[in-house]
Formats: C-alpha cells, sequence, structure tokens
C-alpha cells in the first residue's frame, strides 16, 4: 500500500480486526524514537538549511532502501494528512504541518508508517489489529534495523537510543493497546483499573493519544518507562496488564447481563436504534452509539455485525473522511446530515451479508 | 551586554523560544525575564513541558523566579541550546546535549525512569563496549552455574574466555 492508498482507501491494515481478543484489543502499536547523531532535533529546525540539511539526511539514507517510500507533508492536502490522523497512522501534531521538511515513510505492504521529524527525526510505527505486540515489534524492529544501517543514530553507551524528549530515552519504545471499555466505564469501576495500571508504570490516554479524550470508551494503554527495561519486559509488562484488564471487562460484562438484564438490552437496542434511523448526527455520538452496539453484538444481544465493519464506520463518520466521501468541504451540519447517510450505506454492507 | 528589553540593566538570560514555528532569541536582564515571563511561557496546555522543567531542577521562568547560575551556565556546542531552554521545553537540543549536560540529565532521567543504564537493543554497528560487557555478565553467570555443578574443566573454559573478553573490552 502506497501512502495515497493508506490516505483514500476507506479501511486499512489494522481495522480488518483479524487478530486475537480483537472484540476489546482494538489495535496493538509499537513506536520506536530514533534520531540522527549530531543534527539538532526536530523542533530546532527553526531556520530553512538546517531543518533542509536534516531533511536530506534522512532522505539520502532512505534512498538505498527500496521498500520505503518517503513524502514530504507540503504533497499532501489538509484534508489528506487530517485522514492519516483519522487512521490513528499520524499524530495530531504531525497532521498539522504542512512542511516540506517533515513527512511520511512508508513501507510497500503498508504496515510501517515512519513520521519524519515529527518531535524525533523518525518514529517508526507499526500499527496491527488485535493483541499482537510482539508481531509489532518484530515489524518495527526489522524496518529499525534496515535503516540503521544507511543512517547514523543517536545512540549512548549508558542511555541507549537518544530522544528528544528525556522521557523517551533508552529504548525509545513506546508500545500501546488501544482497549474498547464499555462495561467498565458504565460501571464506574475504570478509575480502580486505571489506578492499578498507573502503579505498574503504564499510562492510560484517549483515542488520538496524548491529552485527548476518552471517546467512544476507547482508552490507549501505553508504557511510560524506556530506560532500563529490555523491549521484551516492556511488551511482557504492557502484554500481562492487558490480558488483566480484558478478564475484569469480560467480568463485568457478564455481570451486567446477570444484574441488568433489562436495562443493558435496552441501553443497546436503543443506541442501534438511533445509530440507524437518526437523520442529524455528530461524530461523538456516533462513537458514543456504537460503543453501546458493540458491547451489545459482543454479547449477543444483537444481531452480529463484523467488527472490521464497525471499524471502518469509526474513520468514515470523521470530518475529513465524510468530505473525501462526499467530495466536497462541508460545514458542520452538512457533515452531520451527510454522516447519517454514511451510517446507513456501510450498516446496509451487514444485511447483504 | 544590554538587556534587549529595558537596555538599561545588563543581560544575564538568554533566552530562546520557539514563537509560530520561528525561532526567537532574547538577553534579558532579570528583572524583564521575570515580567517577560509571565507573557511568554504560559502559553497554556504545556503541562508536560513544565513539569518536565522542574524535573531538571528549576521552575518555568514564569513563575517569576530566574536563576542565574543556570542561566550563565554552558551552552552546546553543537546546536546552542542552554541548560535552562532545555527546562522551558523539556526537550533537549541534539544528541550532544546528552553529553554537554550529562551530569544534569542524570538525576533527571533517575526520576523519570527510576534507572540510568539502558539494557535494550543496541544497534548494529556501534556500541561494542556495552556488547561486550553483556557478553562478559552472561559468561560470568554461567561461570557460577559451573560451579556450583561442579563443573570445573568448563569452568576453567569460561574463565578463560571471560579474561580474553575483558582484555579486548579494555583495549577499545
Amino acid at each position: 500500500m502506497s501512502l495515497h492508498d493508506l490516505v483514500k482507501s476507506p479501511t486499512v491494515d489494522w481495522m480488518s480486526a483479524e487478530g486475537p481478543e480483537s472484540d476489546i484489543v482494538i489495535t496493538s502499536r509499537i513506536r520506536l524514537a530514533r534520531n540522527l547523531t549530531g543534527l539538532p532535533f526536530p523542533h530546532l529546525m527553526g531556520d530553512q538549511k538546517t531543518a533542509e540539511k536534516v531533511w536530506d539526511t534522512i532522505r539520502e539514507g532512505i534512498k538505498n532502501i527500496p521498500d520505503l517510500e518517503m513524502t514530504s507533508m507540503n504533497r499532501l492536502s489538509d484534508l489528506e494528512r487530517q485522514m492519516l490522523l483519522e487512521k490513528h497512522l499520524i499524530s495530531p501534531e504531525h497532521s498539522e504541518t504542512a512542511s516540506p521538511y517533515r513527512g511520511i515513510i512508508v513501507n510497500k505492504t503498508g504496515s510501517i508508517v515512519i513520521m519524519a521529524n515529527e518531535e524525533d527525526h523518525l518514529r517508526i510505527q507499526c500499527l496491527l489489529p488485535g493483541l499482537q505486540l510482539n508481531q509489532a515489534y518484530r515489524y518495527a524492529d526489522d524496518v529499525d534495523d534496515l535503516l540503521e544501517k544507511n543512517l547514523e543514530y543517536a545512540f549512548d553507551e549508558q542511555w541507549g537510543y537518544l530522544t528528544s524528549c528525556p522521557t523517551n530515552v533508552g529504548t525509545g519504545m513506546r508500545a500501546s493497546v488501544m482497549l474498547h471499555l464499555p462495561a467498565l466505564t458504565m460501571t464506574n469501576q475504570k478509575g480502580t483499573v486505571f489506578n492499578n495500571i498507573a502503579q505498574l508504570g503504564l499510562t492510560v490516554r484517549g483515542l488520538y493519544g496524548e491529552g485527548t479524550e476518552a471517546l467512544g470508551n476507547f482508552y490507549q494503554v501505553s508504557n511510560q518507562i524506556t530506560l532500563g527495561q529490555t523491549e521484551e519486559d516492556i511488551i511482557n509488562n504492557l502484554w500481562t496488564v492487558t490480558l488483566h484488564v480484558l478478564d475484569q471487562e469480560r467480568n463485568t460484562r457478564k455481570r451486567l447481563q446477570e444484574e441488568m438484564k433489562h436495562q443493558l438490552e435496552d441501553k443497546v437496542w436503543r443506541s442501534y436504534g438511533l445509530l440507524t434511523h437518526a437523520r442529524v448526527i455528530t461524530s461523538n455520538e456516533v462513537l458514543a452509539l456504537l460503543s453501546d452496539v458493540a458491547l451489545g453484538v459482543d454479547l449477543k444481544i444483537l444481531p452480529p455485525i463484523p467488527r472490521r465493519i464497525m471499524n471502518e464506520l469509526m474513520v468514515a463518520i470523521m470530518p475529513a473522511h465524510l468530505q473525501a466521501a462526499g467530495g466536497r468541504k462541508m460545514d458542520t451540519w452538512e457533515r452531520d446530515v451527510f454522516r447519517a447517510q454514511v451510517i446507513k450505506k456501510i450498516l446496509s454492507k451487514v444485511k447483504e451479508g | 551586554m544590554y538587556c534587549d528589553e529595558c537596555k538599561t540593566r545588563p543581560a544575564t538570560v538568554s533566552v530562546t523560544q520557539m514563537y509560530n514555528g520561528n525561532q526567537v532569541h532574547l538577553s534579558l536582564c532579570s528583572e524583564c525575564a521575570a515580567k517577560k515571563g509571565v507573557g511568554l511561557f504560559n502559553l497554556g496546555g504545556a503541562s508536560l513541558p513544565k513539569l518536565l522543567g522542574s524535573f531538571f531542577g528549576f521552575g518555568p521562568l514564569g513563575m517569576g523566579q530566574v536563576q542565574p547560575s543556570i542561566a550563565t551556565g554552558k551552552t552546546c556546542p553543537n546546536c546552542g541550546v542552554s541548560l535552562i531552554t532545555i527546562g522551558q521545553h523539556g526537550r533537549l537540543g541534539c544528541s550532544t546535549c546528552y553529553e554537554v549536560f550529562k551530569e544534569h540529565l542524570e538525576p533527571t532521567l533517575r526520576r523519570i525512569h527510576g534507572n540510568t543504564v539502558h539494557t535494550g537493543k543496541l544497534p548494529k554497528k556501534g556500541a561494542g563496549k556495552v556488547k561486550l560487557q553483556r557478553q562478559i555478565e552472561q559468561l560470568k553467570s554461567e561461570l557460577q552455574a559451573a560451579v556450583a555443578n561442579e563443573q570445573y574443566e568448563k569452568a576453567a573454559e569460561l574463565r578463560d574466555r571471560i579474561k580474553e573478553l575483558e582484555k579486548s573490552k579494555e583495549a577499545r
């Protein structure tokens, strides 16, 4: 998949939901922060000459790797950059820049998306469906080895990989899982669960990462510590905690079904009704309703809807994807109307089989 | 050099700011820095850099405090960033900063990570010394196991290999 395909295609790899535990673990992500030795970190690329030098160094290094394709942010429109954000392939910060010296590097299968000159010179990312942290690490690690052959990494024997922010020094690795936790949220237990998570050196964030809200009961859990632990330790820790949280979510779902059967069924069916029959609807409302519907499908209260279609819906109803599908710029009101139509169209695929 | 702001007092603080994507350099006296601090550094929402700044042992200038001892201190010869700027942004300027400000960074990294030694992946090229060190540690634990199991021939072999590796480590 070229970058162009990643932008245009209605679905990308992680949305296929073909991974273990993908009813609750939407995605597994590995991100490796790498920098080039001696060159100023991206936040200091003030003047054009410095920025050009950093960019050219990266491009020279990439040149010899046939599997990788590099694109400047100024080659993408505002809408296209936002679509990449909505597909969770780049960070909010990276989607806002149209700089010719910042960019995206993708491999041919589209399994690797590298942000160039975001907070660090390189942020190698691998995003997979379900709980597949080890697999994601293997992919990212392979690309890291390839890049290392062609670039001079900033590495210190004591401190490991050197990064722009000291919170990433060491492995430079952030491993994260995106979890859908409607039952723990509904029963007000998420506070306790997240406190426990925090004590194990992990942190919980919202749907789009740092500083974002937990829309649609989606939570990102990731490691905080990058120095003094091996990549394997970090992944195992997150893996273990994730399995534990999955257990708690599943148990709570079971209890809800036993103790509040009618309230739960009522909530799920009402949300399904609103989602399928609304004529004007905001994206936040869709995410909230979709969370209830996904829960209803998981618990077999509702007829089955494949998770990949719900994932597709989640992305398709976002502002940039809507406007791309409609082929024109739309204001908020037009989007809310068009969104209701898009939902019906995507959900009609379920009935067709 | 006089303060860019009041142009009467001598400048004691050098400030580098990213403003709308451009770098702005200012040389200020401590009074003006404190005054300007409110507008300059309260950009809102940037709680992580502030928190990190406090990790470096001082708060942001917005608090109305200036610490000349740090402000007049050294800058990184490679990228020109000073420790005070690092504190404000919560970010270093380049890989060389890690060597230049090593003593200041050590406690910071310990507070963030609880550790100061990388144990994870090593690049294929470079990091030879660490690779040798890790190999030596591995062999040492094998040696202990061999001794415990009374496999003295194997132990002697291991001991010789450790000696060899230590020699080549010294030689680097």
